[in-house]
Order: structure tokens, then sequence, then C-alpha cells
């Protein structure tokens, strides 16, 4: 397939205004043994017809089995919700699809307004002043958070929770490699060990990093965690699924400096892990070192309300090696997504769903715990996953589940090999009484 | 004020609902027994309250105030402004690709891994790399892919490298990942071809560089012709060479770097490989190296064993993650669908005409706007507006009054070494037709400046909204809607 | 018309009083364009001549502000940083950034006169 326009008689044309003989005279000046031909036995094979990339791709496609023709009770980190039919319907509409950054406002009205749109909510959503118009995902937030409160303090040192995402954890340090970064350790009841956090809280410590929930979906004590940080003048970075949001109290209530978390769970597909959405949010205090761009409110020359991308001098285009990130294109249509799905859930939308997750996930819980040799890991409160040990070896569990059409939790051996047989369950408004029974009954039946 | 389109919470009435879900089948107790109050939410946050007919007609709405590339000829420079093809929204919108948990066992997900070892595969074809990293979420984050790779490498050898060499008409993102890397930058001046000053490059290469980044073709939309010589410099320095691949729409298919010299490079699949640019992204940015540095590519990796695809999940050598989970897999599928549809013909077709159009273009425009190396480009031009700025008239001004022709704005004053600058990429999919209505465009707005300047001091006219007050934007930020 | 014969001029623009208040020129407030944002120094810092101190802002672009002297900040202007247009208005009176205690008087020596700095400025080239 071509998507090309010119006919041969344009090319001719086009060439004799330029002043060439051919195409090839346009780039002469490469190395003629530069020049790229096909491999034989290469992969590249010459083009096809839509009828048959789209039966090649199907093809693929269905070689993939997935959460929502089995039953899903897999999280961490990445959410099967239900997404409304509006959210692709408008998502997907070229005047948003194929634009690009707002560079010139006045032509780019849409995305700039549904993206200041999208600054109110993720702000008001985890108790901030202000949010940015997006990062790249959850783990690089959380990265581009602590590089700001390094820049910020001044200090080497960054604190971490075991029980943030560990993903997360190994992007933190892939992006700060050149600081120190500890551990700490989470204590019987799952959540950040207290008395840990405070013996490695010193003058050095730039920022305290939590997840929480944290990743075995266990609701820390924000604001102890807060207040030990604040002390010693460290920041505070609250990394929180958003879902959460609508029954837990947000971050900036709690005493967070920076709130970030995976905008996914808004209105975004699975998607094998991306595109997601980095959400970023902070104190007003720290603006000026926020990485990213950033939509603000004007007026035209009539006086008319207009919005414009601001505070650019921030940025890698104007400021180079001094900007406070290297960021530049973003995930703006996610971000569309996020507002949209917000906008359909509303605040006691939000709310609803927030809590239909938290009460299934315990009736899930409630359930398996009455099973024999199977125990709840931890007895802090819990949203939507909690994590699960038995005398079964995972394995074993998954490749049962999986035989009647159920997608199990997540082995937690790779993670947390402290954790002996040990699973992280989720459970979302998707999973109905009825498959939650069906996979209590699965596990009795072991 | 005078709003044209409310903001949601402007619509908001109370109680007016939108999305509901089913009542809650589960005996359960209620949120205030599971949850101690003092971790519960006060407050509801501000979220509108609306219909879902509301809702579709505001952001409807809102995106006919936009200017696309579906709609506008779009030549922004450096940005490769496409046709993005619709089997790409198809394919990457079916079940077995969107509704795949990243976490499922690998047994489940042999469509994706297929895939995506498929495209590393053809992505190390296009551009003779040995390896491939997918995970990249967009160039800025591939090119700190590709620093810290370098940076692991020289650390393995046991070598202090802490510089990198950055050309002054290098995109903002190069001097600023290479800082998040931890590198020191040394900007290298261009020499008045717009290509790297060799012997500025000399002075600053020695035993402490790491890489020198070049884009190629240049911002300045020419081919660094000199690029066998840079490669010799650097590599006896010990250096690697590095491809900012952001122009690459100009090489594909014709053209392979790795034979240019170049050890790593990043890729823009929302540029050269048709992904949608989305008003801002999700993009993709994948980190090609050659041999000797595929071992330090982030992980997970996916690897084939006969018929098999699996992962990965850690090396030995490798930078770490960059992100989490797999990549922007979306937009890989999108990029995915483009190589197998156009095959390497159909990319080689692309950029003979991205280059071709961009030199057509040229040749319109040159005597109103003469470009800042008189030759022909690749698949862009730098024009230069600074005749007319001695009247008055500024770039900025001249492009404003394009909106009100139905034109989106070419990338202007980038790169920083041109003054007035105006960078105008048509890319092949744009027709004669629509270039030469864009060329009868900037000859009015010619015109206009001689007969009626202020009209282009008061553009654009016909926008949803006039031209915009950025300094009060800037002096007084108002970021979130308050009530 | 103001009698700026007080002021000793840096090439890099900035200006400082004999009471150790640091601005800049009327030039350079032009080549900027419309200030949006100063960055200062914080008090009780010291500098050394021609450190970065600071910086200041336009929509599209960021300057440095070096210190013409060595010396410790004692005092920022908290009317310029809300409203950072008096930079524009007012060069060389409201529009003043911070204030040094100047550690060495002699350093003022090498700075230019307002009258020797009007004749750098026909030297040099626009940079922006």
């Amino acid at each position: 397939m071509k998507f090309t326009a010119n006919t041969e008689q344009e090319k001719k044309e086009m060439l004799s205004s330029i002043g060439v003989a051919g195409v090839e005279e346009l780039f002469k000046n490469i190395p003629s043994n530069a020049l790229f031909s096909p491999k034989k036995e290469g992969i590249l094979k010459k083009g096809i017809s839509e009828m048959e990339v789209l039966a090649h791709l199907k093809n693929l496609s269905s070689k993939n089995l997935t959460v929502a023709d089995h039953t899903g009770f897999l999280g961490a980190g990445s959410y099967f919700h239900f997404i409304s039919a509006v959210v692709p319907a408008l998502i997907s509409r070229g005047e948003f699809l194929t634009a690009y950054t707002p560079y010139q406002p006045e032509a780019s009205q849409g995305t700039l307004q549904a993206t200041f749109e999208f600054q109110t909510m993720i702000a008001d959503l985890y108790g901030m002043n202000i949010a940015n118009a997006s990062l790249y995902d959850g783990a690089s937030a959380l990265a581009e958070a602590a590089l700001l409160a390094l820049r910020e303090t001044g200090r080497k040192k960054i604190l971490v929770s075991r029980t943030t995402h560990p993903e997360y954890r190994l992007t933190l340090q892939t992006y700060c490699n050149d600081f120190e970064i500890v551990e700490i350790p989470y204590s019987k009841d799952g959540t950040v060990a207290l008395e840990k956090l405070n013996e490695n809280l010193n003058e050095d410590v730039a920022c305290v990093i939590i997840q929480n929930p944290n990743f075995f979906g266990l609701i820390e004590d924000g604001q102890t965690i807060g207040e030990l940080a604040q002390k010693k003048n460290a920041l505070f970075i609250v990394s929180a699924n958003p879902i959460s949001l609508g029954i837990l109290e947000p971050p900036g209530e709690y005493g967070a400096d920076i709130a970030i978390g995976e905008g996914q769970p808004l209105g975004i597909s699975l998607n094998y892990g991306g595109p997601y959405l980095g959400l970023f949010s902070c104190k007003e205090k720290h603006l000026r070192k926020v990485p990213g761009r950033i939509v603000g409110i004007t007026k035209d020359l009539e006086d008319k309300r207009g919005f414009v991308l601001t505070l650019q001098t921030r940025e890698q285009h104007i400021r180079r090696e001094k900007a406070t990130s290297n960021i530049c294109t973003n995930e703006a249509l996610m971000a569309l997504a996020a507002t949209i799905h917000l906008s359909l859930l509303g605040p006691k939308g939000l709310k609803e769903l927030a809590a239909l997750n938290l009460k299934k996930a315990h009736l899930l819980s409630e359930e398996i715990k009455k099973i024999p040799d199977f125990k709840l890991s931890f007895s802090s409160p819990f949203f939507n996953e909690f994590v699960i040990q038995s005398k079964h070896k995972p394995e074993i569990i998954q490749e049962h589940c999986l035989k009647n059409k159920i997608v199990s939790g997540l082995n937690l051996s790779k993670f947390y090999p402290e954790l002996e047989n040990a699973m992280l369950w989720c459970v979302t408004e998707m999973n109905s009484k009825d498959q939650i029974l069906q996979l209590v009954s699965l596990l009795k039946g072991l | 004020m005078n709003p044209q389109e409310p903001l949601i919470f402007e619509l908001s009435v109370r109680d007016r609902r939108a999305l509901e879900f089913p009542a809650c089948d589960a005996q359960s107790p209620e949120v205030e027994q599971l949850i101690p109050e003092k971790f519960l939410r006060k407050k509801l946050p501000q979220l509108p309250e609306v219909s879902e007919f509301d809702v579709v007609r505001h952001f409807t709405r809102l995106s006919q105030l936009n200017f696309s590339a579906d709609t506008n000829f779009y030549p922004l420079g450096s940005c490769t402004m496409k046709y993005n093809p619709k089997i790409n929204e198809k394919t990457s919108s079916l079940a077995g690709f969107t509704d795949a948990h990243p976490y499922q066992d690998e047994s489940h997900l042999q469509g994706s891994m297929e895939l995506l070892w498929n495209l590393e595969k053809m992505l190390c074809e296009l551009t003779g790399m040995d390896a491939f990293s997918l995970h990249p979420a967009a160039g800025a984050q591939g090119e700190l892919t590709g620093l810290l790779v370098a940076k692991k490498y020289f650390k393995t050898l046991g070598e202090n490298r802490t510089k990198v060499l950055v050309p002054d008409s290098a995109h903002g993102t190069n001097p600023a990942s290479a800082n998040i890397a931890g590198y020191s930058i040394k900007s290298v001046p261009s020499n008045k071809r717009g290509r790297i000053d060799i012997d500025a490059l000399k002075n600053v290469l020695d035993e402490t560089t790491a890489l020198v980044m070049v884009t190629c073709p240049n911002t300045l939309g020419l081919f660094e012709d000199q690029i066998l010589e840079i490669s010799k410099l650097a590599h006896e320095a010990g250096a690697l060479l590095y491809m900012d691949g952001a122009n690459f729409n100009a090489l594909v298919g014709l053209a392979e770097p790795a034979k240019l010299g170049f050890d790593i490079l990043h890729l823009n699949l929302h540029k050269t490989f048709s992904v949608p640019h989305g008003g801002g992204g999700p993009g993709a940015g994948p980190v090609g190296v050659i041999q000797k540095l595929s071992k330090f590519l982030p992980t997970p990796r996916i690897l084939k064993e006969k018929d098999k695809f699996k992962i990965m999940l850690e090396s030995e050598s490798t930078i770490g993650q960059v992100r989490a989970f797999f990549g922007n897999t979306g937009a890989l599928v999108r990029a995915y669908t483009y190589i197998l549809s156009l095959g390497h013909d159909g990319l080689k077709d692309v950029s003979e005409n991205a280059i071709l159009n961009a030199n057509y273009l040229l040749s319109q425009l040159k005597d109103l706007f003469p470009p800042f190396v008189p030759e022909t480009c690749m698949h862009e031009s730098v024009l230069s507006g600074s005749r007319y700025a001695k009247d008055g008239i500024k770039t900025l001004d001249i492009v404003k009054r394009l909106l009100d022709y139905g034109f989106y704005a070419p990338t202007i004053y980038f790169p920083l070494i041109v003054p007035e600058a105006m960078m105008i990429e048509p890319t092949e999919t744009e027709s004669k037709k629509s270039m030469d209505d864009f060329v009868s465009a900037l000859k009015t707005i010619a015109q206009e400046m001689k007969d009626n300047p202020q009209t282009l001091k008061e553009a654009p006219f016909t926008t949803p909204v006039r031209r915009l007050d950025e300094v009060l934007a800037a002096r007084n930020p108002i970021l979130k809607w308050k009530q | 018309m103001l009698n700026l014969n007080h002021l000793k001029f840096a090439k890099t623009h900035e200006w400082i009083s004999p009471d150790g208040k640091v601005g800049i020129s009327e030039h350079a407030q032009k080549e900027i364009t419309d200030v949006v944002f100063v960055e200062f120094p914080s008090i009780g810092k010291s500098l050394a001549k021609e450190e970065e101190a600071g910086s200041i802002e336009s929509v599209k672009a960021a300057f440095p502000i070096y210190a013409p002297c060595s010396g410790k900040v004692i005092t920022v202007n908290e009317n310029v940083a809300k409203d950072p247009s008096l930079v524009n208005q007012s060069p060389y009176e409201n529009g003043w950034f911070f204030q040094l205690e100047i550690k060495d008087a002699n350093e003022l020596q090498n700075l230019m006169t307002y009258d020797q700095y009007q004749e750098f400025l026909k030297t040099e080239v626009p940079s922006h």
C-alpha cells in the first residue's frame, strides 16, 4: 500500500521546478555504500493490501488470550475497568487524534482547553494546587518527581518504600542512577516500617516516596509518614491509584508535596502495558520546577478567554540542558481519554466506582480466608487488591484457574521472594459475584 | 470574557449523571466499615456533573476548535505530520491487543510478543542496527535510554567519559536528556553550510567524550554530508556516535544509519512510522544499537526460542527499566501495521516523495523566504523571514496569518541558529495541489505585508480565538479552574 | 531624563548602584521583551563576581543574571516578584532585582560607566 499522492506527471513537473533531472539528485550526498537495499531473506517484504494487513493482524491478535474473554483477577499497576463507548468514539476524532502539541494556540484550542480541564481534575483528585499536562506513565512520573526533589533540595539521597511498585522502583533506579536510593522495608502488617523510615531519615534525604494504596493494595498511614519526612525537610512523594481517590483521602490532604499516579484506570485499555498516562501534581511552591507541559488561561485581542501552553521556559526547547525535564512528546490523547472518563463519572460516579471495587475485593478476600490453608498475608485495610498465601505453588493455582478460563492474580515470587507462595489478587467492578464465587470454589477444589 | 465553549465544569448541574454502574451484587459491609475513617476522603473531588450527551457534545465541539492533519495541511517542521492511515487505528483496537494485561503469562501473549519481536527485526533491518528496544515512550526517552546505554558501556570498560557533544542546531531534548543521564554538555557550532563545524568538533573531542549526538538529516533539513569524517573522528577518540532519528522520514527505506557509522539511534514512530500525534502524544521512541551495546538495553526483552516467544525479565548488564511494562505497545501495533502495509518498496517511496515535496516547496518559496543554506534539502527546509523583520513583520505574524488561510503554521524560531526561522515539512503524503495552495497563500501574505501590514500584526481573524496574550498567561499563571 | 552616572555596567548588561542594587539595562529589557518572571538568588547567599545569580524570563526565552561584583545578597525586590513588568517599565529604578553587600568596592572599577556602556553597545552584535 502507498499513501503518497504524486502522479508521475506531477513528479516530472515538480522535478523541473526544482531544476533536477531525477529525485536521486536530491540525495546524492548520501554515501552510496550506506544506501538501503532489501535483504533476500529479510523480514521486510514488499507492501501488501489493507485486506491482507488486517488479516495478518487479526491472526496475531487472536493468538493472545485476554482478560476480557476470560475472567481476570490481575491488577498490580494495570487495571481492567469498564470503559464507556463514549471514550473511544471521542478520542478517535481526527481533529484530536491527528493534531500535535498545540504550539499555535489559536488553531489548537480544543486540545488546550481539554488539557486545562484535565489539569483541574487531576489536581483536585489528588488534593493538589497544580497538575501538568501528563508524563509517559506512572513509573516515569515517579522518577520525574524524585528528580524534582533532588533539584529542589540539593540533596543526594532518596528513600523509597519497598511497597512501591517494583517496576516503578526499577525505573527510579535507572533515572536516578547517580544518586543513593534506600529501600524502606515493610512491617508485619504490610505497610511502611515507620521505625526503619525514621532511622534512615536525615538531612541528606531529598524525598520520601511511598505508594498508597501500596503495591499489596494496603492503605499506608500517609499522615504519619508525611510528618516524619517534613521534620527533616525532605519532600514527601506519593504514588496513588486515581480510582482509589474516589473514597480515600487525597495525598495533598495528608501532606504530600508531589502526588503522581498511573492514569490508566481512567478510561484507558490494558494494551499490554501502554500507552498509559503519567499523572503529575504538586504544591504550588514547586511550580517552576515542574516537568512537562502546562496549559494556562489567557485572553485574546478581543478579551475572549483562551488557553495557551505556559511557563515554557522550564522546558527543553528553551532551557536545553537546564530544563526541568527532557520530556517533549507526552501522552496527550490518553489525558483526553481520562478527562472524558472522569467527566462521565462525575464526583458521585467515581465514588460509586471506588466503593464497588472495595466491596467486591472484600467479598473475595472474605471468601478466600474461609478456605483451609489460604490466608490473607497482611492485616491492614486494603482497597481493591490483597495478598494471599497458601500451601499451593502459585504456578499450580495459575494453571488450575486457566483451565477454567480464569486469569489468576500475580505470582509475587519474582518481586517479593520473601513471601512464600504469595499472590496479589485484584477485583474490580468488572468481576461479578458469580465469577468471584466461581474462583473461590476452584481454589477450594485444589 | 466571552467564552465560545464553556469549560466542562461550567456545564455542571447538580445531581446530573452520565455513567452508572450495576448495583453491587455482593453482600458487603459499607465503605465506612471497611476503611478507618481517618483514611477516607472528606470532600468529593470537583468533577463535573453532566449527562452523556453533554460530554459528547462538549468534546466534539472542542475537537472542532483544532487544526489537525486530517483537516488541514500541517507543515510543522521536524514533526512529520503525515497522513495516519485509518487501518492502524483498526488493528491497534483489536480486542486481542487492547485487553491483554502485561502480567499475564507469556503463553497467553504470543500474539503481542510475536508482533513486537517482528517489529524489532524490521527496525533493525531498516537501520542496519543489531538490536532494538521498544520500551521508550517517546523520542526524548529514547535519547535518555541511548545515553544510559553508552554510560554503562563505558563504565564496563572502566573509562571515565563524562562529556556529550551536541551541535548548536540540535533539538533541546538532546542536551536535556544528556543532563538527566548525568553528562556535561558541550555545544558544537555549525558552519556556514549548516553542518557541524569539523574543526570546532576536533577542538572539543577528547578522551572524556562519551558521545557525539548528531541529528541526521539535521534540523536544517540537510544531510550531514561529512558524517563519515565525523564518525571516524568520534571513533578514533573512543567515543560513540549517536543518531537522533527524529528526521528518519528522509532516510527510511533509502539509507541505513549503521552504515553511516552510527552506534546508537532512536526513532520517533509517531513521526516516520505514522503513529498519530494525538495532540502531543502518545508516541514511541525505540532505541537501536550495534552488537557490542545490545546487552545494555533495557529489560524486559522478548526472546524467540524455536517458535515460542519468551520474556527475559532481567539481565546482568542492562541499564534497567525506563518505564513500567513493555512500552507503548498500542503505538507499536500502529507502526507495525504501517511497515507491513508499505513494505520496503513503499517505505522507499515515502522518503523519496518526502524529499521531492520538500524541495518542490523550497523551489516555490525561496525567492520569498531565502533558505538558511542555499542548496537543495532533504525532507524539510528552513527558511528565514529576516528580510521582513526590519519592517516590523516577524515570522510569528506571517504564520499567524497563515492560519486564516487554513494552513497550520510551520515550526518557527527553530533551529535557534537561524534568525526568524520557518521550518517547513510537507511530508510525502501531501499533494502538489495542497502545496501549491500553501505557496499561493504565502504569496498573498507577502503582498499583504506591503499593502496592509497591520493585518498581519493582528492575525489571525478567522480562528476560534484571536491572537492570544501569552505574556499575561505567564505573568499570572491560572492553571486550574476555580468556581 | 534620569541621571545614570552613578551606575556601573557589566558587559552582560547588568548594572549595579553604589549601594549594591543590581538590575538590567534599558537595552537589555528591550531585547528580552516582556519580562514574565525573575528568579532571584536566596537572601544571604554569597555570590562571586560574574557568578550566575538568577535568571530573567520572557515567554520564549530565559537569560542568566550575573553578579556584577562579589558580595552577599541582602534583599530582593518583592515588587518585581509580584509584577515583573516593572523591569520593562522602569529598569533603572523600580525594576531592580536584588541588593548586594559589596565585598570589594575595587571590583566596581572594572565595570563600565553609563557612557562607556553606550559605546560598548554600538560594538555589540545583537544576540537575539
